[in-house]
């Protein structure tokens, strides 16, 4: 049931963009995303979709997981372009009828909108696919470093991901276990009015809080019992080296940007 | 001898953050040498205090009175703390709860990690201690995808790849069906035997404490056994008494004798049980 | 007259995927109203998964679940009645306590059938009582009791809903001697004085020897054997075999006999051997031939 979430997940491989650099790929991932909403025009649009597809192909993935990721997303599309394709009355009239118009300038945002949005998704899905959850941690400690001038908690905010990264399933499974175990006692989910469904989650959310405290606590012991003391004198086991490819692949992805932008500007 | 730890008049009770009492003696003037390379056995049922003993021999709790030593470093000092616990590690009864990265093998670099050790070292450290506890295929592998018993070997792995000269186990197979029990047990055995490290195993179960070289029964917070296991457990009835299980071969020979056949309690395996039953026969 | 029946059941996971795993196996099994059934297995041999069929928490891939003759599908919008007539006690259950006092958490189950607020008092009190918990324990938090208590609670949760049948996974696990006693003291006292159906999930042949009257052997999703206590402990070997470990005292008999001890072969308590040991020895002593 819960297991079947995917977005966040890693699938192992040795493709071209498992093996970049995961601080390249969260810094490229970034520039895309600013590729995305740099233009109004479709044209600037266009070069985000050709890099997030020659990426995705890259990948080496199969394509289905991608739509398996936007599942869940499908309702929020759908609500922004009937938001989007109802609220904006601007341009030429399409129809007219009653208080509705629907307009070219809407149906137009509406589209942009959804394209946005399902390849924001595809995009981000595809770092979290290809970089293992540690990696994308140790990254973006790496990432963050300078900050730790200015004292923000660098090294605990990664801990704290890869703590919250590990427990996840763990928790998942956990609370497969409680609803199972309550149903057993005839809870039921998913009859009754919203308040009787809300109030039917707290036999199941207050053993999974008092668990999560309790793993909480021991991890936190087990943790100081092999002698960690945040980042004082710690080392680690696999070093980041960026070489040729990190370099050529962020110099791609500036490119296009910059192409985008020229796009987005001129045209 | 040559001691590795040691509890010298102990005495604990649980206080609240003010320091005013919360709970009765949980140890009552506890005396426990702990020799280097031995493999010594806890028992006692829950309660007993035995998993108290085992976190102040780490420096987890401190002693309300009385010291404990660990290589002659009192655990009070909070400045040798760090060093305590280079020598004794410690594993714990749920594995879930003590693992923390999302692969295998960076959850066992954790430990030499924070010891600041090189990074090539630490992959020499990681790859051998996975390879001790036979769980080196499983290297890449994610903690949720692992069986109880492989979860507690990646654990023990992860505290012997910080080359500590001591191991306490407090209840590592509790929670695990008899095959992973017996996946662990093995691996605290190999501990011992192959690499010299000293073993205190925490546990309710007899048939693990009998596995040890020396056997140290708890109940309400004192030692009221200490010996070798064919000695502690040729006594049925003090055990019964502290609701600890027997072996049902010292419980049958026990039996027999209360039913009127010459015969003491004389062995704990099979093998000598069913020896001194033929003897009766013959 | 079968309470409980099975046909052909068989369950995957993740069916149509490469994943996919049969679980349980078409099993075909009868369960007498009344008996205590023991059943057994190592990890993985669908011990678990077919229990959660019994109460319809697990839909089959095939095949069906007969309870009273009727299957239990038949009319999905009913099967949260099933669960209130297979009670079903998961591994720790401790961990599913969630009320303010061990008085609402029992009373969790019986509310969800719609008793009336007395009703579901009697209920409480006639279980609590059933299973030894005092009434100043039922005004306590259930988070504030020891690890063995918290589990009694637990399964007085369940026990509550006065099932026809109860399952139990497992519920003893973690626990030490005395705990594990007392827990098992109290199912015991559970079927004798209701009379009801016990199915009991355990990886130790001790326990399950000690109250089952019926063993249930699984392996890799088939039953391997589904007989009388001690014709199960007959087939040592065979368990053995399958990854289960046998108690000492039926090893130490079974070598007694190839020795020549004339010893039934079907022992499994200490109690059993001292009668037969002593009975042997009288025999050889007094100068009879058998015994």
């Amino acid at each position: 049931m819960l297991k079947d979430i995917t977005i966040g997940q890693y699938f192992p491989g040795d493709s071209l963009l498992h093996r970049l650099d995961a601080r390249f790929k969260i810094v490229m991932t970034l520039l895309y995303i600013v590729m995305l909403f740099m233009g109004e025009a479709f044209y600037s649009l266009a070069f985000g979709m050709v890099y997030c597809i020659a990426a995705l192909l890259l990948s080496r993935l199969p394509v289905k997981l991608f739509f398996k990721s936007l599942k869940p997303l499908i309702p929020i599309l759908l609500f922004t372009a009937v938001l989007d394709v109802f609220f904006i009355t601007d341009g030429t009239v399409y129809l007219e009828a009653g208080f509705l118009k629907i307009t070219e300038e809407g149906v137009l945002t509406a589209v942009r909108m959804v394209v946005r949005i399902i390849f924001l998704i595809v995009g981000s899905s595809l770092l979290t696919y290809t970089t293992s959850p540690i990696q994308l941690t140790d990254a973006i400690e790496r990432l963050l470093a300078p900050l730790k001038k200015v004292h923000f908690p660098v090294h605990s905010f990664a801990m704290m991901m890869t703590i919250a990264l590990r427990f996840i399933p763990t928790l998942m499974e956990e609370t497969d276990k409680i609803i199972a175990a309550q149903k057993a006692r005839g809870a039921s989910f998913d009859t009754g009015k919203l308040t009787d469904k809300a109030k039917a989650l707290v036999p199941v959310l207050i053993p999974l809080f008092v668990s999560a405290f309790r793993r909480a606590e021991e991890l936190a012991t087990a943790m100081e019992c092999r002698c960690y003391r945040g980042d004082i004198g710690r080392t680690k086991m696999k070093q980041m080296h960026a070489c040729m490819r990190d370099w050529i692949a962020l110099g791609v992805t500036l490119l296009l940007l910059c192409c985008a932008a020229a796009a987005a500007v001129l045209l | 001898m040559n001691v590795q730890l040691k509890a010298d008049h102990v005495w604990f009770h649980y206080t609240d953050e003010e320091g005013n009492r919360t709970s009765d003696d949980v140890l009552k003037d506890v005396s426990l040498e702990i020799e280097k390379g031995s493999f010594t056995a806890v028992l006692g049922h829950n309660g007993s205090g035995k998993s108290t003993l085992a976190r102040l021999m780490n420096g987890i709790l401190v002693p309300g009175s009385g010291t404990v030593l660990v290589e002659g470093m009192d655990t009070r000092d909070e400045d040798l703390l760090y060093d305590i616990r280079r020598h004794v590690g410690m594993v714990f009864q749920n594995p879930d709860n003590q693992i923390v990265a999302t692969i295998v093998e960076e959850d066992v670099a954790f430990g030499p990690e924070n010891l600041g050790i090189d990074p090539a070292e630490i992959r020499r450290r990681v790859d051998d201690a996975l390879r001790a506890v036979d769980m080196y295929d499983y290297r890449l592998h994610a903690p949720s995808q692992l069986s109880g018993g492989q979860k507690q070997r990646v654990a023990i792995a992860g505290i012997i790849a910080m080359r500590p000269d001591c191991i306490i186990l407090d209840e590592p197979t509790a929670m695990l069906d008899p095959r992973g029990r017996r996946e662990v047990m093995k691996t605290i055995r190999m501990l011992n035997r192959e690499f010299g490290i000293t073993v205190v195993l925490i546990t309710h179960y007899m048939d693990e404490a009998v596995q040890a070289d020396r056997v140290v029964v708890m109940d309400d917070g004192k030692i009221i056994l200490d010996n070798v296991p064919q000695a502690v457990f040729t006594k049925p009835e003090l055990l019964q008494a502290v609701g600890l299980d027997v072996p049902q071969a010292a419980e049958l020979l026990q039996s027999l004798g209360e039913a009127g056949l010459p015969i003491t309690v004389s062995a704990i395996d099979e093998a000598s049980c069913v020896d001194a039953i033929m003897n009766l026969f013959a | 007259m079968a309470i409980l029946r099975t046909e052909e059941l068989t369950y995957q996971y993740s069916a149509g995927t490469p994943f996919e795993k049969t679980a349980v196996d078409h099993v075909n099994l009868e369960i007498e109203e009344g008996a205590f059934v023991g059943v057994i297995g190592s990890t993985g041999s669908g011990k678990s998964t077919l229990m959660q069929h019994f109460n319809g928490l697990l839909r089959p891939t095939s095949g069906t679940v007969y309870l009273d003759g009727t299957d239990i599908w038949e009319d999905k919008t009913k099967i949260r009645d099933v669960r209130f007539q297979v009670g079903l006690v998961f591994q720790y259950p401790e961990y599913q306590l969630f009320e303010e006092t061990v008085f609402r958490d029992i009373a969790y189950g019986p509310k969800n059938m719609g008793l009336t607020e007395n009703e579901v008092k009697e209920r409480v009190l006639e279980t609590a009582e059933l299973v030894g918990l005092d009434e100043e324990i039922l005004a306590q938090s259930p988070f504030a009791l020891s690890g063995g208590q918290k589990r009694r609670v637990a399964i007085a949760g369940v026990m509550a809903l006065r099932p026809r049948i109860l399952i139990l996974d497992e519920p003893t696990a973690g626990l030490d001697p005395m705990g594990r006693e007392d827990i098992l003291a109290e199912i015991r006292a559970y079927h004798k004085k209701t009379g009801g159906t016990v199915l009991l999930v355990s990886h130790s042949m001790e326990d399950v020897a000690k109250c089952a009257g019926k063993i249930l052997v699984m392996d890799h999703g088939s039953v391997f054997c589904y007989e009388d206590t001690a014709a199960v402990f007959r087939r040592v070997e065979q368990l053995e075999q399958l990854g289960l470990s046998v108690p000492q005292v039926t090893k130490i008999c079974a070598e007694l006999r190839k020795r020549g001890i004339p010893l039934g072969n079907d022992i499994y308590t200490v109690q059993e051997a001292v009668r037969q040991l002593a009975a042997c020895y009288k025999a050889k002593k007094g100068g009879a031939s058998v015994c």
